[in-house]
This record gives structure tokens, C-alpha cells and sequence, in this order.
């Protein structure tokens, strides 16, 4: 038989069971539309949290200590202190495809002002940070390049820091006390809202990196260097200098391992993403679950369908079918099952995704790869779980097949 | 073309069922030559159907040969034999076995869809050809539950047809039919024959094998008695006797029994 005949045959045999047909499809359905939609809401994370990084600034490429990995052993980054300021000043003295750089020295602290207190983070940073970051100020000014030099104690607070501290009042102008030190604020930072990770970008106190160094924390060694290449096509080369600039600074001979990371910002964004795509693969694979169970359910209906339908098979193999062509005949039949099923449920998770996206503003991506995917997925559990109804159907002995009430 | 349809010899067929065997058929030698119309006739056990199911190539014998049109069929195997019923062999059933809810052209179509000999026909045409050979063209698009059972059984003979098969095995044919439906069946059997298609009949009610040409008696598994029938009636005939009758079946069973006696 030709294949249109099977695909017809097939079609009609689910449309004289429309009821029982919708029913065993639903599990197929269901099954595929909690993929669409649990992986259309891991991509939309994913996506979400690629765009934030790369909203955290221009062409930014991110130093930290530690080696990614040494003598084959991985270490995880900043396992090692080994960052300087001396580096930061080395870049900025002699790379080409470097247009801004600043050093980052994190460390938290209580602050304590007029209208409250609150902990927070503080950032040591140089005047560079505002372009890397392309972080403007809302109130006020950032600190300039001789208030880094001279490491003077002034302060610019991110927004959520400015309400905490000073609830409505103007900030600027104000003194804070940074631990045991009073700064005196110059600028409010315009909100930037949520990280990568969630947590919110304007609970953060910048000081010059100087001051902090010196001041607060004492320490030389800092946790992060933040650079700006000159462009997007000079990214790479700028990371080759930082690496060759940061090897000679710590000199390194040839066989050494970097004893640093440099990063680029796509290169963090996957690295971010990358946690993403296991909970996808997680909530994906919860889902296919369900398509499983659809599988079973359209095993059951067709060894139903086998049992009823005995007489039919006698009549068609007395009268010359072998038994592939009844194996292919059911066979079809719950391969075009599992992939209306799967197309129904295409749509239906494309929808659902949309619905969910809408009412809890959560992004959804929709890649046309797992729709894809998923309807041929749904076509072979219709092969898998149709197989053995079908052999059994082509097995039948023909004179008791045509015998049977 | 040959002139012997069937040549069967020494055909047996053991069933085993646990310790027990049963020997359904304990040596058939059966020549059919074309265009014979043979009623095979027998109580149940008797071992016809049997006979039949070997005749069809839906089962092989224990032992024996049988060439079916020139081939020997003891010997194939599964997908040989459902080729050979395909090709060479057109069944008649008792219940006459039509798919539901499908069409009676599409019913007719079917043997021609398992057809792998690869020819390029218009399957639909020859299904309709076949459907106007046994008076159903005004018919093609009802479905079995549409029809009534003659016309049912009209529907089965022409799906018997329509491959152009060496033979027609009719098991029962009447057996669901009443009375002056059966003598319209027989009919069209008898019509069929004269245009020199070979016709076998299993039966167990005398009054419709008579309208075949020959009739083999079998019991116990063996040929008992195999003759021409002396008194052949023609169906056509009675028919148009019967219309001189009331029409009621009641009578026309009566008639067709005092027929057969």
C-alpha cells in the first residue's frame, strides 16, 4: 500500500473514534505542551539573563584572580588573591585596545546616616567605572580623578543605598559613616535594577578604590579589574593584551599558567546561562514525563484498537495483506496519533507560554529548534509505543481473526 | 492457461492440542478444471471447513500437495501465500466480512491496494467495473450498514472479482440470507460460472448446492461421495418462478424445499 492510503486509512480510523482518539491524544498533547512551555520559560530566563549582562556595560571585560585551571586541576576563580592595583595601572599605561579600566575592591559594610543605617556593599572603584559600567548619576556628580589620587573620602550611592539612608531627603552634600569613617556623598547613581543573579544593582556604595584600599579594608590585592575595549571587534585582542600586560606584571615565565582570568561579557553571559540550562533541562525532562505517560496511553488504546478491530485484520490478510502491511498499517495509525498530538500540543504550549508570559511577566522564548523537536519526538513515541500493538495485529492467524466476534 | 484450477493429493491436516491430535483431514485428492462450479458439502467436523481454509491458502497442509493454477502452495510461505490469495484467489464469506463505515467501492478497491505485483491500474475503476458485474453500480458509495445483506453479499463478490482470480471460494454464502435472497446470490453465482469463472462452494444446506455442477461430500476428513449434480437446478429460473408466488419467505423456503427433494 502506498503511504497516502496508509496516511488516509489511518486518519479515518481515528475519525470513527473521534472521542476515544481526543482522549488518548490529550496525554501527547499535554505531555508536549509542558516541554514548549517549561523550556519556553528557561530560554526566556536564559535570554533575560544574557541581556543584563550585557547591559552591565560597554564592550566590558572582566579580570579576576585565580586560574581557571592549574596542572589540570580546575581551580575556581579568585582561588587566589593575585590581582593588583599595579596591574590595573600597567593596563592602563600600555594597552592599545584599552579605552577604560578600573579596579573593583568589594567589601561590606555598615553604613550609618542622618534618617538610618543600613549594610551594604562597598565598591572601590576608579573614575573609569562609570563609562565601563555606563552608569550615569542621577543627583550630584561621580568622584573625579583627584579624588582617587588623593584617596579623599568621598562617596556616590547607588539608589536603593540613597532611600535607606536618607528616605526622601537630598543626599548629596550629606555626610555617611562607612564603618568607622565619615564620607561625604558627591553623587546618587541612577537606578540600574536587578543583576544577573537577582539581586539589585543599586544597593552599593562607590568610593575611590584609594580610599577604600587605604581606608577601609587595607587591603592592596583586589578581587576584580574591570576593563572597556575600544570596540566590539577589539574585544578579543583586548583581552589578549590584558593577558599578555598581567603576565609580565606577575612575571610568569612561558611554561606558567595564567594565574588570572580574563573574561569577556559573552563569555560571562553563557557562563550565567549555563546554570539556566540545567534547570531547563530539568523542568524539560519533568515534563517529557508526562509524554511518556501519553506513550502508554496510546499503547493501551491500540491494542484496544487491535482487539476490536480482529475481524478487519482477517479480512485484509485473507484477502492478501502480509502481515507488514498490517504491522505498517497501525503503525501509521499512532505514528499520525502521536503527531497531531504533537502538533495540537505545539500549539497549545506556544500558547500557554504566551498566557504564562503575560500574566506573570516572565520573558518566554519560543525556538523554533524544540518545536521542531518536540512534534518529532511525539512521532516516535507514536513508532515506540505503537510497535507492539502492531506486530501483534500483523501476527494474527487469519482464520481465527476472521472467526473472531 | 491451465485446465485444472485445484489438484490437490493426499492432503492431511493434524491439529495438535496437547496429547491429543486431531486429524481434520486424512487425504483429500480433489481435481477442480476451470470453469467447474463445486459444492463441497459436509456437516460440522466433517472437516470442510478445513478443507476449505487449506483450499483458500489460509492454512498449509500436514502433508500431501496442493497446486493451486499451476503453483505449488505447500511449500511458500507466509507473505507467499497472502500473495497467491491476493492474485489467484477471491473469498465469499459467511458474514461477508466487509469493512464497516467504509464504502462498498472502497471495500471492493481493497484487494487491489495489497497487490505487489506493481502494476499501474485505476484501482477505482476496475472496483466499479467489478461492483456493475454483480448489479451494484447504482450502489458505490454505501456503506455495509446502508445495504441490505444480498446486497452485502453482492459488495463480497465483487471484491472476489475484481482481482480477476483463478478461483471464487464462497464459504456459506447463504448461510446469513434468506431464502429467495439466497437463490438471488446462487443467481449471480450461476451467471458468473457461465462467463467461465471457477466457483467453490462450501455448504452444509443441499437446497443451494444443488444449484452447483458437482458436489463433493465430505465426512470425517475424507471425500465420501463426489458427482455431478443430476438434478441442476437454475436460479434464474426459480427466481422467476418464485415471483409468481406471494412473497413471503415462509413459502419460498417451502418451495425451494420441495425443490431440492
Amino acid at each position: 500500500m502506498k503511504l497516502m492510503t496508509l496516511v488516509k486509512l489511518a486518519i479515518q480510523a481515528i475519525r470513527k473514534n473521534k472521542m476515544r482518539a481526543t482522549l488518548t491524544m490529550l496525554g501527547i498533547i499535554i505531555g508536549v505542551a509542558a516541554v514548549i512551555v517549561m523550556v519556553a520559560v528557561g530560554y526566556g530566563a536564559r535570554s533575560r539573563i544574557k541581556q543584563q549582562i550585557s547591559n552591565l556595560g560597554t564592550n566590558m571585560i572582566v579580570i579576576t584572580p585565580g586560574a581557571s585551571a592549574t596542572g589540570g586541576v580546575s581551580q575556581g576563580a579568585q582561588a587566589f588573591a593575585t590581582l593588583t592595583v599595579d596591574d590595573a595601572a600597567k593596563i592602563r599605561a600600555e594597552a592599545q585596545y584599552v579605552t577604560a579600566i578600573s579596579p573593583v575592591v568589594v567589601s561590606r559594610m555598615q553604613v550609618v546616616a542622618s534618617a538610618g543605617n543600613w549594610r551594604t556593599t562597598i565598591n572601590g572603584v576608579d573614575t573609569d567605572y562609570q563609562t565601563i559600567r555606563d552608569w550615569t548619576t542621577a543627583d550630584g556628580a561621580f568622584f573625579g580623578a583627584d579624588d582617587v589620587r588623593s584617596a579623599h573620602s568621598v562617596a556616590v550611592l547607588g539608589r536603593t543605598v540613597a532611600t535607606r539612608l536618607f528616605a526622601d531627603s537630598e543626599p548629596v552634600g550629606k555626610e555617611v559613616q562607612i564603618g568607622k569613617v565619615p564620607f561625604t556623598v558627591v553623587g546618587v547613581l541612577a537606578p540600574k535594577g536587578q543583576t544577573a543573579s537577582g539581586s539589585d544593582s543599586d544597593d552599593v556604595i562607590l568610593v575611590p578604590y584609594t580610599t577604600a584600599a587605604s581606608r577601609l579594608s587595607g587591603r592592596v590585592r583586589i578581587p576584580q579589574i574591570l576593563a572597556s575595549a575600544s570596540s566590539a571587534q577589539d574585544i578579543p585582542a583586548a583581552q589578549e593584551e590584558i593577558r599578555g600586560l598581567v603576565r609580565e606584571a606577575h612575571r610568569l615565565s612561558q611554561n606558567d599558567e595564567d594565574d588570572f582570568t580574563v573574561k569577556n561579557q559573552t563569555e560571562l553571559a553563557d557562563a550565567a546561562a549555563s546554570s539556566t540550562n540545567v534547570m531547563t533541562m530539568l523542568m524539560a525532562a519533568i515534563a517529557s514525563i508526562s509524554l511518556l505517560v501519553g506513550g502508554i496511553g496510546i499503547m493501551n488504546i491500540m491494542l484496544v484498537s487491535v482487539t476490536e478491530r480482529t475481524r478487519e485484520i482477517g479480512i485484509r490478510l485473507a484477502i492478501g495483506a502480509r502481515g507488514s502491511d498490517v504491522l505498517t498499517q497501525f503503525l501509521v495509525e499512532s505514528i499520525v496519533m502521536g503527531i497531531i498530538g504533537g502538533v495540537i500540543g505545539l500549539l497549545a504550549g506556544v500558547i500557554g507560554a504566551k498566557v504564562l508570559g503575560h500574566f506573570t511577566g516572565w520573558e518566554t522564548v519560543i525556538s523554533p529548534l524544540i518545536m521542531i523537536v518536540s512534534v518529532g519526538f511525539s512521532g516516535a513515541v507514536g513508532v515506540f509505543f505503537g510497535f507492539y500493538p502492531a506486530r501483534k495485529a500483523a501476527a494474527l492467524n487469519p482464520i481465527q481473526a476472521l472467526r473472531y466476534e | 492457461m491451465n485446465e485444472i484450477v485445484i489438484q490437490t493429493n493426499a492432503i492431511t491436516k493434524t491439529y495438535e492440542s496437547g496429547t491429543n491430535s486431531v486429524h481434520a483431514l486424512r487425504g483429500i485428492d480433489l481435481t477442480v478444471h476451470r470453469g467447474e462450479f463445486i459444492a463441497v458439502m459436509g456437516t460440522s467436523g466433517s472437516g470442510k471447513s478445513t478443507l476449505m481454509n487449506v483450499l483458500g491458502c489460509l492454512d498449509t497442509p500436514t502433508s500431501g500437495n496442493y497446486l493451486l493454477d499451476d503453483v505449488h502452495v505447500e511449500s511458500l510461505d507466509k507473505n507467499a501465500l497472502a500473495a497467491i490469495r491476493n492474485q489467484k484467489i477471491g473469498f465469499v464469506f459467511q458474514g461477508f466480512n466487509l469493512l464497516a463505515r467504509t464504502s462498498a467501492v472502497e471495500n471492493v478497491e481493497l484487494p487491489l491496494l495489497y497487490d505487489r505485483s506493481g502494476k499501474k491500474r485505476d484501482t477505482k475503476a476496475m472496483a466499479v467495473a467489478a461492483l456493475g458485474r454483480v448489479g451494484l453500480e447504482e450502489r458505490l458509495d454505501h456503506q455495509p450498514s446502508e445495504l441490505s445483506g444480498g446486497q452485502q453479499q453482492r459488495v463480497a463478490i465483487a471484491r472476489a472479482l475484481v482481482t480477476e482470480p483463478a478461483l471464487i471460494l464462497a464459504d456459506e454464502p447463504t448461510g446469513n440470507l434468506d431464502s429467495r435472497t439466497s437463490i438471488e446470490v446462487m443467481a449471480l453465482f450461476q451467471e458468473l460460472n457461465d462467463q467461465g469463472i471457477t466457483i467453490v462452494l462450501v455448504t452444509h444446506e443441499p437446497d443451494v448446492a444443488v444449484y452447483a455442477k458437482r458436489i463433493v461430500d465430505v465426512r470425517d476428513g475424507r471425500i465420501r461421495r463426489d458427482a455431478p449434480v443430476t438434478n441442476r437446478r437454475n436460479a434464474a429460473e426459480d427466481l422467476a418462478a418464485a415471483e409468481l408466488l406471494p412473497d413471503d419467505d415462509a413459502d419460498l423456503a417451502t418451495y425451494a424445499k420441495g425443490v431440492a427433494a
